[in-house]
């Protein structure tokens, strides 16, 4: 069933895939983003209780999502690293952290202003809030680890083993902090209410979520080439793709430095 | 017999690539001498040897066994000694050296330890903490090793002589020799010159960008 | 077995002959706790109500400085190497190891903790509870923390990393143990609480002892 996958492993078809991939990506995603944003900012109706201050949704709901798929999506990579010894899997691993990173900042951001309005405070101890915050710690942790060590190949698996057990911890984590809120919440705090959207706000922000994964897969496979690039520059097949395009011969050109 | 080969074995460390393509075989009774100047791989290719690290590619067979899936039978039979001694600071030669034995499955009791440590020079010094010792005593307190575990049968030294003084080499020469002729292998790295009467292949690592 | 045995002895005897090290953490626990009344001011009322969470965070912190002690030395003076070419298998000798550390230095810190209990205004029943979570949540915190000392005994500057690592993985546990103190304040049952905590004592002794192993695994490679 993975037979299809296994060509991948080797870096210089990886690099090739995602050369194929990402105009696909980055267009649709860019081109949906304005969409999204246009639809959600501009057309859809206010709410009748928050106004138009709800419309940070449009943002900070896509961001919120995407950071936890981030997360899995680094750890499975993660997973597969560790399991198969898949070294790409440790580049999509790395290439995936810092854009979860920002993505849950970007969330948290968002989280905090659109606070300001509905309860009247830059920080609430929100149950959500909170949980980003911790998945926030748990990316920089991560990123930490891997940028301490100089070796790039023990780097991934140090990281791989923290983000694996970062997932493990993920659901724990999610649930204690809930329980912890509803334990300390005072009645004050209005509740964003599940069903209650209509369908007119609900499509411009399907849509948002939409865009925006397909921006993060776009900056990802832009990461992914670029890590695998960072790894590989001494193989003949970057020089020769570098040379290809007359960059920066001069520094590359030393071909016996070790053709790996 | 062959006891230790490597198959295409290449290594990277950092962006470096160390050595590739390395290919021996160490048979019962034999010596691999490794030799190239400091930074070349020496003390990474042993450690690949022991199993510590793994080749970007190719592999160490121990008995025509991949290492890692026999790894339980070729840690039994493998006394490996490292560039660092692997004796804690705080703890006696005996403690060390007891402690080493029941890790390794070694059978030796105490009063053999005791021989040992005598034949090493190590008389009287036998209770006292190793970071209290000097750096050749040390490094004979860590040899000790090869006289205990007796069921070994491939060495792995990491330049054994440094530290040690003249009749501290001449002691490890002898007991080398005396395992070839047992029919052990030994891989070794060492700046120092082996004894003229020790026959050995001899593995040249180059110094690579 | 014999192997256990004897890294068990080997344990206790350099746990005793560096007895000054493992004080440290020790005092630094009754000092930070100490902190709180001078910060907050002594009214009863308030060291009761922060009481729990404050010796929580202080054995975590503290915990967290002790932690490095598990496999440093043995990395440096390459007894760590010798442990994993000894043909046993490296999770159990890793969790003997945590066992040893836990009984040695985080031990002390729960007998130390009537003391505290007495310097915060802990009732009764608080206490037993907070002492029924300290045992039960002290060896999660050995536990996962050998993991991430394993993952950065070879680094150079392992000790802030250690807790921006850890401290994340290590909120669930705070959350549930201090609440399980504050539902006995309230003469509420805290079972609950406690079972969660010893399900995650149950799920880090599973999991654990093969990640350390594979942590020490990549720091030596």
């Amino acid at each position: 069933m993975w037979k299809w996958l296994h060509p991948y492993a080797k870096t210089e078809r990886c690099y090739a895939l995602c050369q194929r991939l990402l105009p696909w990506f980055s267009v649709l995603g860019l081109v949906s983003l304005v969409i999204g944003c246009v639809w959600g900012l501009a057309f859809a109706p206010s709410d009748y209780q928050q106004g138009d201050s709800y419309r940070i949704i449009f943002i900070h709901v896509p961001s919120a999502i995407l950071s936890k798929a981030m997360y899995s999506g680094m750890a499975a990579a993660a997973f597969i690293g560790l399991v198969w010894q898949v070294k790409t899997a440790f580049m999509a691993m790395i290439a995936m952290a810092p854009i979860g990173a920002m993505v849950t900042f970007v969330s948290l951001i968002t989280g905090a202003a659109w606070g300001k309005p509905m309860w009247g405070t830059w920080w609430e101890w929100d149950a959500r809030l909170t949980s980003q915050l911790i998945l926030l710690f748990l990316f920089l942790g991560v990123i930490a680890l891997y940028k301490s060590f100089n070796d790039v190949q023990q780097a991934g698996k140090a990281a791989g083993v923290m983000a694996l057990v970062g997932i493990i911890n993920l659901p724990i984590i999610h649930y204690s902090v809930e329980w912890w809120n509803t334990l300390h919440q005072g009645a004050t705090i209005l509740k964003m209410g599940k069903p209650s959207m209509p369908p007119d706000m609900l499509q411009p922000l399907l849509f948002c979520i939409v865009s925006w994964m397909l921006v993060c897969a776009a900056i990802f496979l832009l990461a992914l080439q670029n890590e695998i690039l960072r790894r590989d520059i001494r193989r003949p097949w970057v020089i020769h793709l570098v040379k290809g395009k007359n960059i920066g011969t001069a520094q590359l050109g030393s071909t016996s430095r070790g053709q790996i | 017999m062959v006891v230790l080969s490597a198959h295409n074995l290449s290594l990277v460390k950092g962006e470096r690539l160390l050595f590739e393509q390395i290919n021996f075989s160490v048979n019962a009774g034999n010596l691999l001498y490794i030799t190239g100047p400091n930074g070349a791989g020496k003390t990474s290719l042993l450690r690949t040897l022991c199993g510590f690290s793994q080749g970007e590619h190719g592999e160490v067979r121990f008995l025509q066994q991949n290492i890692q899936d026999c790894a339980p039978l070729f840690q039994q039979k493998l006394v490996y000694f490292g560039h660092k001694a692997g004796l804690n600071a705080q703890l006696s030669a005996l403690e060390n050296l007891v402690f080493w034995c029941r890790l390794h499955a070694v059978a030796a009791q105490e009063t053999d330890i005791y021989a040992v440590l005598a034949d090493l020079n190590l008389l009287g010094l036998e209770d006292i903490a190793v970071s209290k010792l000097s750096a050749g005593q040390q490094r004979r307190v860590a040899l000790a090793r090869l006289w205990l575990k007796q069921q070994a049968n491939l060495w792995i030294l990491d330049e054994p002589f440094t530290a040690l003084d003249k009749q501290g080499i001449a002691l490890l020469n002898t007991k080398m020799l005396a395992f070839l002729n047992a029919g052990g292998a030994i891989v070794t790295t060492s700046h120092q010159a082996l004894s003229p009467q020790q026959k050995y292949q001899e593995l040249h690592l180059e110094y690579r960008w | 077995m014999s192997a256990i045995r004897a890294l068990l002895y080997r344990e206790f005897a350099l746990a005793y002959r560096q007895r000054s090290e493992l004080l440290q953490p020790l005092i630094f626990f009754v000092m930070v706790i100490s902190l709180f009344p001078l910060a907050v001011g002594p009214a009863p009322q308030t060291l009761q109500m922060i009481g729990p969470g404050v010796i929580w965070v202080a054995a975590i912190l503290s915990s967290l400085m002790g932690l490095e002690r598990m496999f440093r030395d043995d990395y440096h003076d390459g007894s760590l190497e010798q442990l994993l070419i000894s043909s046993r298998s490296l999770s159990l000798l890793s969790l003997t190891k945590v066992l040893a550390h836990w009984l040695s230095s985080i031990v002390p810190l729960i007998v130390l903790s009537p003391l505290l209990a007495l310097f915060l205004h802990l009732s009764v029943e608080m206490y037993w509870a907070l002492l029924a979570t300290l045992l039960l949540g002290t060896p999660v915190i050995s536990l996962v923390g050998a993991i991430a000392v394993g993952l950065t005994v070879g680094l150079s500057r392992g000790g802030v990393l250690l807790a921006l690592l850890l401290v994340p993985v290590f909120i669930p546990l705070l959350i549930f143990a201090t609440s399980a103190v504050n539902a006995a304040a309230m003469q509420l049952p805290y079972t609950g609480h406690l079972a969660i905590i010893a399900a995650m004592l149950l799920l880090a002794l599973a999991l654990a002892p093969f990640a350390i192993a594979y942590a020490l695994r990549v720091s030596l490679s």
